[in-house]
């Protein structure tokens, strides 16, 4: 039993749903209790789909479990197939119909239905939500994709995108721009747009595009085996990795590298004086293990930012991100428990957070900036305009996408030079928020006296005797004005100051001895 | 003034046959009420023994994480404790520890089961029991089933008040007592129109703490402001309290029907109740002019959700002058909804219960101006062309008594009003 606040991932039947409701033609029938079907609204309300998911709950009752729920299954499944007539069917237990054990897989392969009913494993115990959309892409094209001849030109599979994930729509607009820049045009798409008679085509395709590890990495090494299609390692989240996609792309295909950068602007943005700003910036991030990886790459190489902590809720690719951390000289974060990444930020007290809508709140609560890079999925990761994360595009939307929460430029300066204004102040935040800026405690910033032990993470060194620090009067009301998105840096760095000198009290002189200590 | 309402002439729907389908159901299961309960009761915590699925439930109902650290929570089973039960009491011993040992403010905790934890039986009475010896006094500790195979939507909260009464002290006082979850702003002007009139002393379950004065015996008289609230309605009546049967309070007609079903049992004259129901009886009524206008002669329909149909169908055909063509219920309890059934008249179908399926092609061909339902279904309808209304907003918004009856009106006719309103065509 482990107790949970917040989960970053659903059960793994969502996952499964994630793939049905990015397809065409297949339904999905679950067994599943009456409740169940809540998970309906994160795809009508998150994602403002407008159709139902293609799913049917069996939503059985307490009164059906004495009697007879397996009938009740394959009533549902019957009345299912007679009423949307899909290409396909996928059938499942949600984590209540496991304990039943009922068998839908058993029962449908008894029920004579004319098209492909695919049976799905998915251990509600043992597995989440990635798991489950992962498994299920598996099975559907383990059971209709079959090797065939290939296209005459170079074509591949777009494959991963899922419904409720995210950015996942306008990725695949900018990758498959990308790839016909190339002259490369897309065979299939999948699981989101493809129809079952889809997958069945998918191995006409010369090679895959894993846009998503996450949701199609098994598909994508059983098609590599059965089919002979190699698949990209490489996802094009960045300029870097963007240029490095276009490498492999040309390698796998023997086609000349060709990138369009016409429209590319992160480059020079960054290197714009405006971005000074941004120099060795402390950043955190966590969310799924390949948007971190990427996201890592681009805050240090190409926005200029300091990794000072990552890690990733799906324990899938926790060995990808222990390495990835060890490159960046930090330690990795594989946890799904919410709390437990809040006492690390707490910890680390970063200037921005790089995160899911998990940490944003964790940001709003603790003052520090925050930007979402990776599911799980909001309301607002479904923007109205196109946001790729992906490719050109998908660079430029990362520079403004992580800039915007912060304080900018001059503004920063300003905060400064005249920190006792009456507009200028705290409270007043980024003066493009609007009213939703961080409010800081009502004193300005945490008291010192409540600090976490300091716990440095900067590269220089660790001398840390452990010795207890207090702030003196004068030397507290100093941390005061300095403004509040440096605070929490400044009092960090001037704890661990004093405490690997074993001073015992921080004095205005420690403070600004510490400042000159670590003026970069 | 004529203060009871006027029963139609054609007859109430009390005794109308109810269609009753059975295949999908389209609902939330009862542990959804913990969103709104844990935020009435603010030294309560809620922790869900169940799996993933009720985690992922609780917080996407909630819409976003609206709170650091919500004083909810779910154990979520795993493999090894569903090996063996013995284990699962231990572990769950374990998070209770763990839980409580972090949150000192907690002075109730609930227990609450769910689907998995019923299926595999896992004895929470017996916990609950044990916990309760161990940390009195200084916690409760209570159970209730939100399970989905047991309760749907908002019989979750019904399940939990339940849950209390038992444990509820006894006395001897004359007293009334008002039973259902309201915002506050709601309950404090209820228990002021009440006073007004002389009644009290008026006191509310679920209290906000649990070290109230709350106590129950067979003086005490009780009214419903909720009515999914069967099981407590119950739980009273065992107790010895005694229920007044009134229409809802939602909407003027309403209110002043249950105001005074609880005036004429503590004897209050017509006098005094017209004094202090006056003023805000025509603030309401003006409220719900202005607010229904574009509402009058519209058809509307409800898919089962909250069990607040039947009484909201009532308010919006005879106050807000619309037309009901099927008003579905997750369950229908005449005890409760009686009043408010004899004052509907007929004409519409009544369900109960769901085939969600059937209940959409009845839907698509009456083709109603306002269609009532919840999250999952309103997007695609509104695809479809048909203007909805999410039923979960009417749970979580003061909807109750004269001063919100015009908001109440107002939450119908704004999607009448913006789909009158865009002028914008969806781009094929």
């Amino acid at each position: 039993m482990k107790l949970t606040v917040w989960t970053y991932e659903g059960p793994p039947h969502v996952g499964a749903m994630r793939v049905a409701t990015g397809m065409k033609g297949l339904h999905y029938v679950l067994h599943a209790p009456q409740g169940d079907t809540y998970a309906d609204l994160l795809f009508t309300m998150i994602e403002r789909r407008d159709h139902r998911p293609p799913v049917t709950y069996t939503t059985f009752q307490a009164r059906d479990l004495g009697s007879d729920t397996a009938n009740l299954f394959k009533t549902s499944l019957e009345e299912a197939y007679e009423r949307f007539k899909p290409e396909a069917l996928i059938v499942g237990a949600s984590c209540t119909a496991e304990l039943i054990q009922d068998d839908p897989g058993g029962m449908s392969e008894t029920m004579n239905i004319p098209v492909p009913v695919i049976p799905l494993e998915l251990p509600s115990y043992q597995r989440k939500e990635n798991f489950g959309a992962d498994e299920t892409f598996f099975q559907i094209v383990r059971t209709l994709a079959r090797p065939m001849e290939r296209t005459r030109q170079i074509t591949c599979n777009l494959i991963g995108p899922t419904a409720l994930g995210f950015r996942h729509r306008d990725d695949i607009t900018e990758v498959t721009a990308l790839l016909s820049d190339m002259g490369i045009s897309v065979n299939v798409v999948a699981p989101m747009t493809a129809s079952p008679s889809d997958i069945r085509r998918i191995g006409a395709a010369h090679f895959n595009v894993l846009m998503y590890p996450e949701t199609a990495e098994s598909a994508a090494r059983w098609m590599e085996r059965e089919l002979d299609q190699p698949w990209t390692k490489t996802v094009p989240i960045g300029v870097g990795a963007t240029r490095d996609f276009v490498k492999e792309v040309a390698q796998i295909t023997g086609v000349d590298p060709w990138l369009d950068e016409s429209r590319l602007r992160l480059p020079w943005y960054s290197k714009s004086v405006d971005s000074t700003y941004l120099t060795g910036k402390r950043v955190f991030l966590f969310g799924d293990g390949t948007h971190v990886a990427a996201a890592a790459r681009v805050a240090r190489d190409e926005m200029g930012f300091e990794v000072v902590g990552l890690g990733c809720y799906n324990r899938e690719t926790a060995r990808q991100i222990r390495t990835l951390a060890k490159d960046y000289g930090v330690t990795a974060l594989i946890t799904d428990d919410y709390l437990e990444v809040e006492r690390t930020i707490e910890a680390l007290q970063p200037e921005m957070i790089l995160g899911t809508q998990m940490e944003r709140h964790i940001g709003k609560r603790l003052g520090i900036p925050c930007a979402v890079i990776s599911a799980p999925v909001h309301v607002q990761d479904f923007p109205a305009r196109y946001s790729p994360q992906m490719g050109i595009e998908g660079a430029n939307v990362l520079f403004d996408t992580w800039v915007h929460p912060l304080v900018m430029g001059l503004e920063e300066h300003l905060l400064h030079m005249f920190r006792d204004d009456f507009e200028f102040h705290d409270a007043a935040g980024p003066s493009h928020h609007g009213g939703h800026a961080p409010k800081p405690e009502a004193r300005g910033g945490p008291a010192p006296q409540a600090a976490p032990a300091p716990r440095d993470i900067s590269r220089q060194k660790n001398e840390g005797s452990g010795v207890e620090v207090i702030w003196l009067d004068d030397a507290e009301r100093e941390l005061r004005k300095i403004p509040f998105f440096v605070r929490g840096k400044a009092r960090r760095n001037t704890e661990a100051f004093a405490s690997a000198r074993g001073v015992a009290e921080i004095s205005v002189d420690t403070l600004y001895e510490a400042k000159a200590h670590y003026a970069r | 003034m004529n203060d009871l309402p006027r029963l139609p002439v054609t007859g109430g729907c009390r005794d109308e046959p109810i269609l009753k389908q059975r295949g999908q159901r389209e609902v939330f299961c009862g542990l959804t009420g913990i969103i709104w309960l844990h935020r009435k009761m603010q030294d309560a915590f809620f922790l869900v023994i169940g799996s993933r699925t009720c985690a992922h439930l609780l917080q996407s109902a909630a819409g976003v994480m609206i709170f650091a650290e919500p004083r909810f929570g779910t154990a979520i089973l795993e493999e090894t404790d569903l090996a063996g039960l013995a284990d699962a009491q231990a572990e769950l011993d374990k998070v209770v520890d763990q839980l409580l040992a972090r949150r000192t403010d907690i002075k109730q905790l609930f227990l609450v089961g769910s689907c998995p934890s019923e299926v595999i039986k896992l004895d929470l009475s017996r916990a609950a029991e044990r916990m309760t010896e161990k940390y009195a006094p200084s916690v409760r500790v209570l159970n209730f089933s939100g399970s989905g195979i047991e309760t749907t939507f908002t019989q979750g909260e019904d399940a939990c008040l339940a849950s209390m009464v038992p444990v509820l002290p006894e006395t001897t006082e004359r007293q009334l007592l008002l039973v259902g979850a309201l915002p506050d702003v709601v309950e404090e002007q209820a228990v002021s129109l009440l006073t007004q009139m002389g009644i009290g002393p008026v006191r509310v379950l679920p209290a906000p703490r649990a070290d109230s004065d709350l106590g129950i015996g067979e003086n005490t008289v009780f009214a419903l402001t909720q009515p999914f609230l069967g099981d407590t309605h119950a739980a009273l009546e065992r107790r010895g309290a005694h229920h007044l049967a009134a229409p809802f309070p939602f909407g003027e007609e309403g209110t002043t029907a249950w105001l005074r079903e609880i005036a004429d049992e503590f004897g209050v004259d017509a006098e005094t109740f017209d004094r202090v129901t006056a003023a805000p009886r025509a603030r309401a009524r003006k409220a719900i002019a202005q607010a229904s206008e574009s509402l009058r002669d519209k058809t509307v329909f409800f898919f089962p959700d909250s069990q607040l149909e039947i009484p909201l169908a009532r308010f919006l055909t005879r106050e807000c002058g619309m037309q009901a063509v099927e008003v579905g219920a997750p369950f229908i309890h005449k005890g409760i909804v009686g009043p408010d059934l004899d004052m509907l008249a007929q004409g519409p179908t009544l369900s109960e219960g769901q085939d969600v399926d059937l209940q959409l092609d009845r839907c698509r061909s009456a083709r109603p101006d306002l269609t009532v339902c919840g999250l999952g279904l309103a997007n695609p309808l509104e695809a479809e062309g048909l203007a909805t209304k999410w039923a979960i907003e009417l749970v979580f918004t003061p909807v109750h008594f004269y001063e919100q009856a015009g908001d109440l009106a107002g939450l119908f006719s704004r999607p009448v009003r913006r789909k009158d309103l865009l002028r914008v065509e969806a781009a094929e």
